[in-house]
């Protein structure tokens, strides 16, 4: 191992991640400026997204050379009162000290992922253009000017991704819909006549994947928008953003203004005299919004209140015009397709779900963090392998994956491959893949009367199922749990959940039932009921 | 949550704001209303200058953007984000979802309301704080999560260490 040449400054790299900073990355990467300036060391301090190993977050990497190559060697996690001692074990050289992990990547944590949509992600300058482009930016959208709209179409199509939403639906074959929507000229309104909208809502519970890739790679969702937007022949796209993401948008504008000024984005596209424009708007605390329909009214400033459907957003969306609305993920999984070819994407996964998957680990693990695997891995590896068991130490009894209308699942469903056909086999939904652990002081009750409670608090108002059908559910949940009359508060509740499910005018109302019935039927114990399960 | 403007109106007029929270109205009026679907980035325009959203403000908001002004009133009160009253110096936003729940949040929140001595969207009697719920931060893999004003996120939150974190924004 020898010392980097003395003129280049050392370099290193410090997360700038929402969870990072939470866990005191700011003041780490302070107090490594200041002991590095002390001690006339001059170094160059990378701001990066986070490598999503939360347990090791502060990680401090440093960039030394070996034989030539340069590897990053981690120590972690690194609190502000721990730089000075970093620099006394001449970490600088990769010395040695007890909060040295050795090299990052050769981790077995991450070594063992596929990261393709997160390939950048923790390694890069996020906002930096140059550093973009030197680590394989903005390839697939140079490959895309080349190509006739139904081409680009088709690749995303062959490649096999689904949207990373929650509903799976192929993206391809939606963009295709968009692309042959007829403009039909709405009396009034704004001049784009189709649009690229990035739903970058992210409110499930357990899940920061789409915060994770626009804080640590925000330039990677432009260039997906980008090619989405020539695909289709939209000129205009917007990222509608959860207001819980204040660190996210400062990334996403700071990279949409170097995507400008570099010519990347705009009315030219590098010369290509092709359009697109692109801003950041702001939800404001709705977990509806996420619902495609809702947020295209949400944009358009109204309440955020579900439409019927048909007509299809690909139809009739924003401002009555033919619409994308993709998911964070998947428009950021399109970049590489483009690059790389539809066969390279698909070759990873199985059955029907191919790819990878970003797979967020949340909740009682001792683990937690980004998992980018193709699809096929299952639970228990992610509990156990990745995850390393239970945060409190105690056996875990209970997974909820999908965010707050998923199902829970107990041990025996831990075998479940990922995959979208497999959960829903056993009533369950891969959603936007995060995963929640509990360990064995859950009480599932609790659990199930909190997603009736939810749904109460988010629902839109519009249709009765949901609205007064949760209402009623935390009612006889009540009820149940102070044990009234169990067996009517029972019957209650099944008929109760299969209004909602039938009769729901979205998913809200239509999958919380799913939560609450998973719980009854696994975990009857902490129902007060002691009849075996049917 | 009715949708027709009131003819008998006995809601605020715009003379009811300083002239400071006028001035500032004004300028998020003059910057936004010509955009598409303007009504949200005004309301966060307002919120961002004022803390809140003054219900004195709302005349002039349909004025601009040519919409009734029980329209504005039904977009302000869907969303959980914007308030119709001023908050204290700090606002708390604690996470009650599941991932947070999985590691004690509920505790968590018994103990801030007792602390603090007050409910949800509360705000404590010396002005300093007011607490409001929120349904996941993205910081699910290092809960209970707490988000302190605009981008004070905070991890791995205790009863102890909550108590430290107001100590702090009390002073
Ligand atoms: C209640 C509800 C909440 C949703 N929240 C989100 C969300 O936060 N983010 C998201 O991408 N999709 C969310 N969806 C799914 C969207 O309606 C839609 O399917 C998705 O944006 C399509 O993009 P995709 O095909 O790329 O997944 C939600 C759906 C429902 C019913
Ligand atoms: S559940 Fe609390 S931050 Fe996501």
């Amino acid at each position: 191992m020898s010392l980097p040449a003395a003129s280049m400054p050392l370099r290193v790299y410090v997360s700038r991640d929402a969870s990072a900073l939470a866990l005191g990355a700011d003041a780490t990467a302070r107090a490594i400026e200041a002991v590095a300036r002390e001690r006339g060391i001059a170094i160059d301090l990378v701001r990066t997204g986070s490598r999503g190993m939360f347990w090791l977050e502060p990680l401090v990497e440093v960039e030394v050379a070996t034989n030539g190559a340069s590897t990053r060697i981690g120590y972690g996690p690194v609190a502000a009162r721990d730089v000075a001692g970093l620099f006394d074990a001449g970490f600088t050289r990769a010395g040695a000290h007890p909060a040295r992990v050795g090299p990052v990547e050769s981790l077995d944590w991450l070594a063992r992922q596929d990261r393709l949509c997160f390939a950048r992600v923790g390694v890069t300058d996020p906002l930096g253009i140059a550093d973009y482009v030197a680590h394989g930016g903005f390839r697939g959208l140079r490959n895309a000017l080349a190509m006739a709209p139904a081409d680009i179409v088709k690749v995303v199509i062959d490649s096999g991704l689904r949207g990373r939403g929650g509903a799976a639906f192929p993206t391809g074959l939606k963009w295709k819909t968009v692309l042959d929507a007829p403009v039909t000229q709405p009396a009034a309104g704004p001049q784009p006549s189709k649009y690229v909208v990035c739903n970058a809502d992210e409110g499930d519970s357990g899940t920061f994947s789409d915060r994770m890739l626009m804080e640590g790679d925000p330039l990677c969702l432009v260039e997906g928008m980008t090619i989405a937007g020539i695909a289709v022949g939209a000129t205009q796209g917007y990222i509608y953003l959860r207001s819980e993401y204040p660190h996210a948008r400062r990334a996403l504008d700071a990279a949409i203004a170097n995507a400008y000024a570099a010519g990347w984005l705009g009315a030219d596209i590098r010369g290509s005299g092709r359009r697109f424009d692109l801003e950041v708007r702001i939800g404001a605390g709705a977990y509806i919004c996420g619902e495609e329909t809702s947020l295209l009214d949400s944009l358009e400033g109204k309440r955020g209140q579900v439409r019927f459907k048909p007509p299809l957003p690909a139809i009739k969306g924003l401002f009555g015009r033919p619409t994308v609305v993709n998911n964070v993920i998947s428009l950021a999984s399109v970049p590489l397709i483009l690059e790389r070819g539809a066969a390279y994407y698909r070759d990873y996964g199985v059955g029907r779900s191919r790819g990878t998957l970003p797979i967020q680990l949340a909740g009682n693990l001792k683990r937690t963090g980004l998992v980018e695997k193709a699809f096929g891995v299952t639970l228990r590896e992610l509990l156990y392998d990745w995850g390393g068991g239970s945060y409190s130490g105690r056996p875990i009894r209970a997974v909820q994956v999908g965010g707050p209308l998923g199902a829970y699942l107990p041990e025996s469903q831990f075998d479940t491959p990922l995959d979208y056909e497999a959960f829903a086999s056993i009533g369950a939904m891969l959603g936007h893949g995060g995963i929640v652990a509990f360990d064995d002081s859950v009480d599932m009750a609790e659990q199930a009367r909190h997603a009736m409670e939810f749904c109460a608090v988010e629902s839109c108002g519009k249709c009765t199922p949901c609205r007064i059908g949760s209402t009623r559910g935390v009612e006889v949940l009540d009820r149940l749990r102070a044990g009234i009359d169990r067996e009517r508060q029972l019957a209650l509740l099944e008929d109760l959940c299969t209004t909602m499910r039938h009769a729901s005018l979205c998913a809200l109302g239509g999958l919380t039932p799913d939560p609450v019935t998973s719980a009854l039927k696994h975990f009857r114990e902490d129902f007060g009921i002691s009849t075996p399960r049917e | 949550m009715g949708d027709t403007p009131s003819t008998h109106d006995s809601s605020p007029a715009d003379g009811d704001m300083t002239l400071g929270q006028r001035a500032a109205v004004d300028a998020v009026l003059a910057l936004h209303r010509g955009r598409p679907g303007a009504l949200l980035p005004i309301l966060h325009g307002i919120q961002d200058a004022l803390g809140w959203v003054p219900p004195a403000a709302l005349p002039s908001i349909a004025r601009a953007l040519d919409l009734g002004r029980a329209e504005v009133h039904g977009v302000v009160s869907f969303y959980h984000h914007f308030r119709s009253t001023p908050p204290g110096r700090h606002v708390v936003r604690l996470c009650r979802a599941e991932a947070c729940q999985a590691l004690g949040a509920r505790a968590l929140e018994a103990h801030v309301k007792q602390v603090l001595g007050i409910d949800w969207h509360g705000t404590t009697a010396d002005g300093a704080l007011t607490l409001e719920p929120v349904y996941c931060l993205g910081n699910c893999g290092c809960g209970p999560s707490l988000l302190v004003d605009d981008d004070g996120l905070h991890a791995r939150v205790t009863p102890a260490s909550f108590d430290a974190l107001v100590a702090e924004l009390r002073r």
